[in-house]
């Protein structure tokens, strides 16, 4: 009678109208559904992000180039940079966590899925209300405008004094609300993590992606309500006469830097822990080999999260602090570099010995290690205060991040968005596409941001909407913005293989790499129930255990670490 | 993928080499350089050092470059060689050996890269304690450097009389003495940054910091503000001449002097009054206004509205007939002089050498 009891009729999808279809993910609770929402969104906004970046690459082709008015300019850059870490970045990776992480604990759903809906819905509110700016705010001249802050908004040039109007207020209130939604989200993943968990799931049996998403959670649970909090404060400071950041009045500066830093280190690791996650599952299976080092894996994850909470003033070392200040947080940003660099020993462990097949995901997989490997290099000479004092707040900084955050978590989201995608959709990405699109990005990611290395050196600082000719910048900035042609033809060939895939793309069937985790004992999707048995695991790689019954993982588990089988 | 970067790292690296070498590799390039003197496109590169906390930068640089080099260059060689190695082979069957770790092989990856960034972080400790210094140099010339939206304004002491030398934009030091700078800003963050003298350090609103350079040489030095600071941060160009003694001698004496007092332009010097060029300008035995650079010895400078344009007649005038349209959004607005106040005030201000 009921549908439940004829799950092989037609699906009500099919026969529903477009209204209710659409009614249907609007009012869903379904962790896979907000998940594919979290992503589709956060795929949007990259391409709008992008966009921006064009634009301002656009303007930087040439010395003193003329495209782009200053203003413009400053809010392209101002928007691009919030885009990307509250609107891409976040989504995206707390979204995919969404889906995949009561799939790999072998849960029904998250633990609070009506909780985890209102999430998702005030992140999509948030980057409405910013977007809405572009119409809506009054800026400088009273013109419709959108913030011109820069994406860490430093005060005092935040106050009515100088930024009069109310473009400031959107970017306050939009990343405040959807900063509300990504702690909602944190809550329900570290919850659904600790106490979801199917029999026989041990902490040290999980997959290595639930260890990143947990510390990602906590580390989202104690940063966003910093920035949240400094916020608010603004608030109070822009209409109610306040002084926290007043400078004319006593307010300090300072202290917003140490507030919003305080949020934005650890913000850099919410952003980059769960790509490492992905790593961690796909090059495993890529390379048929059980992870190197779970254990040391586990720690080094947990030792990121704990030492990211005390180096954020390294963003700080131009300000004049005391030379016994400067030296502790050079000091915990030496540190960090340690677990970080053990993530990729452990991956280059992995492979060495393994039968490595490269379909995309490896591909991105692959990019990620050598990528973030160059930028979490020149993160160590950042480290050094004094090269910081030279290189802080120039091009060297962008093109820094950009392989932290460009060559590693997009890197890391397209490995992932390519090797679930089959168990989301039930189809498979093209691999001829895929490979196209990696190697054009791959491409102009280089053309893109290695030169601004040396636009950095020659003393280009960022955020600037013109640089002289006379400097010796020309040529860099040039080949900066034809990398950006690649990169836009790249994602043209991601967003073909999308839609041509849905269409008719191979049929994935459960398990169409070969893998090891829970996810992958499910049907491809997922039904909304997620498994038909509660399942029992008795290792980190149950699929692996039911292949080769002859030599299960966990005949290992007490002999981890310390060598051959 | 490996392979494209070291191709872009060759390419990259071997014409920078030349601006990082300090030769030039554009002879001709002044097409609309500030002013006329020979800018080279390594003059911003640090590497290029000529103070002595930038020297102690540049050492330490070329020691972690080295040091991340070889980092970098290890790891992608093992990456590539095991992409090659243990690709799947067609004769590979089944699984591979499964190995879940080795204590030895992690704990050694654990020690060795403490090690490395331990001796990075003593080096670290012992550059800061030569670059940062909490008080002035013995000898030193202490001047005040005042940021505003977007100019800067340098106040020193007048070492040929009483008073204070008040000017604009461009700093004029002497060679071989230690120059301790306390930096303020009158409105927002900015942030000082001559590459070759020394890093940035930042100036920040209601709270007061201090930087120091000493350059080896006579020439001129430049940078730009390196704190994003509104509209125009862009063009917040600073322009430090570092000259010897006897020519710093005379421009001191010859900023401390009164304004020049022409009769024949006196009709431009009324409008000046007049109109209300004198409520942000001071000059000196003139006016009194603070709120813009002072032109007492305007004629003196090389460049217009803090680096975005050579000073001469022709920009002086198209700047007073509207700075908006030579700086966009910049705080001095557009008085809509008719040509005659035009031609009276720039002739005028022509002469305050």
């Amino acid at each position: 009678m009921t549908t439940a009891s004829h799950p092989h009729t037609v699906p009500d999808e099919v026969r529903r109208t477009f209204g209710a279809r659409v009614h249907s993910w609007v009012v869903t609770v379904d962790h896979k559904r907000l998940g594919m929402m979290y992503v589709g969104f956060g795929l949007l906004f990259f391409v709008i992000g992008g966009i921006e970046a064009a634009l301002m690459r656009t303007q930087l082709a040439q010395a003193a180039g003329k495209i782009i008015d200053p203003a413009t300019f400053n809010q392209l850059f101002t928007m691009h940079g919030t885009t990307m870490v509250f609107l891409v970045g976040m989504p995206i990776l707390l979204g995919m966590g969404n889906y995949l992480i009561p799939l790999m604990v072998g849960a029904r759903d998250m633990a609070f899925p009506r909780l985890n809906a209102f999430g998702l819905w005030l992140f999509v509110f948030g980057a409405a209300l910013l977007y809405y700016s572009y119409v809506g705010a009054q800026g400088l001249y009273g013109t419709s405008a959108a913030p011109d802050v820069g994406w860490f908004a430093y005060a005092p040039l935040t106050s009515k004094t100088f930024s009069p109007g109310n473009s400031t207020d959107y970017w306050i209130l939009g990343i405040l609300i959807s900063g509300l939604g990504s702690i909602t989200t944190a809550i329900n993943l570290v919850a659904t993590i600790l106490v979801m968990r199917c029999p026989g799931m041990t902490l040290m049996r999980m997959p290595l992606l639930c260890w990143m998403m947990l510390v990602t959670g906590i580390l989202v649970i104690i940063a966003i309500p910093v920035l949240t909090g400094a916020q608010a404060m603004l608030l109070l400071d822009r209409y109610l006469g306040a002084h926290f950041f007043d400078t004319q009045n006593g307010g300090s500066a300072v202290l917003w830097q140490h507030l919003f830093w305080f949020f934005g280190h650890p913000e850099v690791y919410i952003l980059v822990l769960p790509a490492f996650g992905f790593l961690n599952e796909i090059i495993p299976v890529f390379s048929r080999k059980v992870i190197f080092g779970y254990a040391l894996m586990v720690a080094a994850t947990v030792a990121i999260g704990f030492i990211s909470l005390s180096v954020w003033a390294h963003h700080m070392f131009a300000i004049g602090m005391s030379p016994e200040l400067n030296s502790f947080f050079a000091a915990t940003t030496f540190l960090i570099a340690v677990p970080t660099g053990i993530k990729i020993f452990t991956w280059l462990g992995t492979m060495i010995g393994g039968r490595m097949t490269f379909a995309t995901p490896m591909l991105f997989a692959t990019g990620f290690i050598s990528m973030f490997t160059f930028g979490g290099l020149t993160g160590v000479m950042l480290a050094v205060v004094p090269l910081d004092w030279q290189l802080s707040d120039s091009y060297f900084v962008v093109a820094h991040f950009h392989y932290v955050l460009f060559g590693g978590t997009v890197f890391g989201i397209f490995a992932g968005v390519f090797y679930w995608f089959p168990k989301a959709t039930g189809r498979m990405l093209s691999e001829k596409l895929g490979k196209w699109f990696f190697w054009l990005l791959f491409l102009g990611f280089n053309m893109t941001f290695l030169p601004m290395h040396i636009s950095g050196i020659l003393g280009m600082p960022r955020r600037i909407y013109m640089y002289q000719p006379d400097r010796g910048l020309e040529l860099w900035n040039m080949i900066s913005s034809i990398g950006v042609l690649f990169q836009g033809i790249a994602v043209g060939f991601f967003i073909w293989n999308i839609i041509a895939s849905l269409r008719n793309g191979k049929v994935a069937g459960n398990n169409p790499w070969n893998a090891w985790t829970l996810e992958w004992a499910t049907s491809s999707p997922p039904p909304e129930w997620n498994f038909d048995q509660v399942p029992t695991v008795g290792s980190a790689r149950p699929l692996w255990d039911i292949a080769n019954p002859q030599d299960p993982d966990s005949r290992h588990e007490h002999h981890q670490g310390e060598g051959h089988q | 993928m490996a392979k494209y970067l070291q191709i872009f790292l060759l390419i990259l690296v071997c014409p920078s080499l030349h601006a990082i070498a300090g030769t030039d590799v554009s002879p001709n390039a002044v097409v609309c350089a500030p002013s006329n003197d020979n800018i080279n496109a390594g003059d911003l590169n640090f590497f290029n050092s000529a103070s002595p906390p930038a020297h102690e930068i540049r050492e330490i640089a070329w020691l972690v470059l080295g040091i991340c080099a070889a980092i970098f260059i290890v790891v992608e060689s093992v990456l590539i060689w095991s992409i090659i190695r243990f690709r799947k082979r067609a004769r590979d069957a089944g699984e591979p050996v499964q190995v879940f770790g080795s204590n030895p092989v992690e704990l050694a990856w654990t020690v060795i890269p403490t090690i490395i960034v331990f001796v990075l972080a003593l080096a670290t400790l012992r550059t800061i304690r030569e670059v940062e210094l909490t008080e002035a140099p013995e000898g030193s010339l202490h001047v005040d450097v005042i940021a505003h939206q977007w100019w800067w304004e340098y106040r020193l002491p007048n070492l040929q009389g009483d008073g204070t030398i008040v000017t604009a934009n461009e700093l004029v030091v002497p060679v071989g003495r230690p120059i301790w700078l306390t930096l303020n800003s009158a409105d927002v963050i900015h942030s000082y940054w001559i590459p070759q003298l020394n890093g940035k350090t930042d100036i920040i609103p209601n709270h007061v910091n201090h930087t120091w350079f000493q350059a080896d040489r006579a020439g001129i030095f430049l940078g730009q503000c390196a704190e994003y600071c509104g509209t125009q941060h862009a063009n917040m160009l600073l322009r430090v001449t570092a000259v010897d003694d006897e020519t710093f001698n005379a421009w001191c004496a010859h900023q401390s002097s009164e304004a020049v007092s022409d009769p024949t332009v006196e009709k431009g010097r009324d409008m000046f009054l007049d109109l209300a060029c004198m409520n942000c300008h001071a000059i000196n035995g003139v006016s009194e206004g603070s709120f813009g650079p002072n032109l007492t010895h305007l004629m003196s400078r090389t460049t217009l509205g803090s680096g975005v344009a050579p000073l001469n007649p022709t920009t002086l005038r198209a700047w007073v007939d509207d700075p908006q349209n030579m700086k966009v959004g910049c705080n001095m607005p557009s008085l809509e002089l008719d040509p005659n106040q035009l031609n009276e005030i720039v002739a005028y201000l022509l002469t305050l050498k």
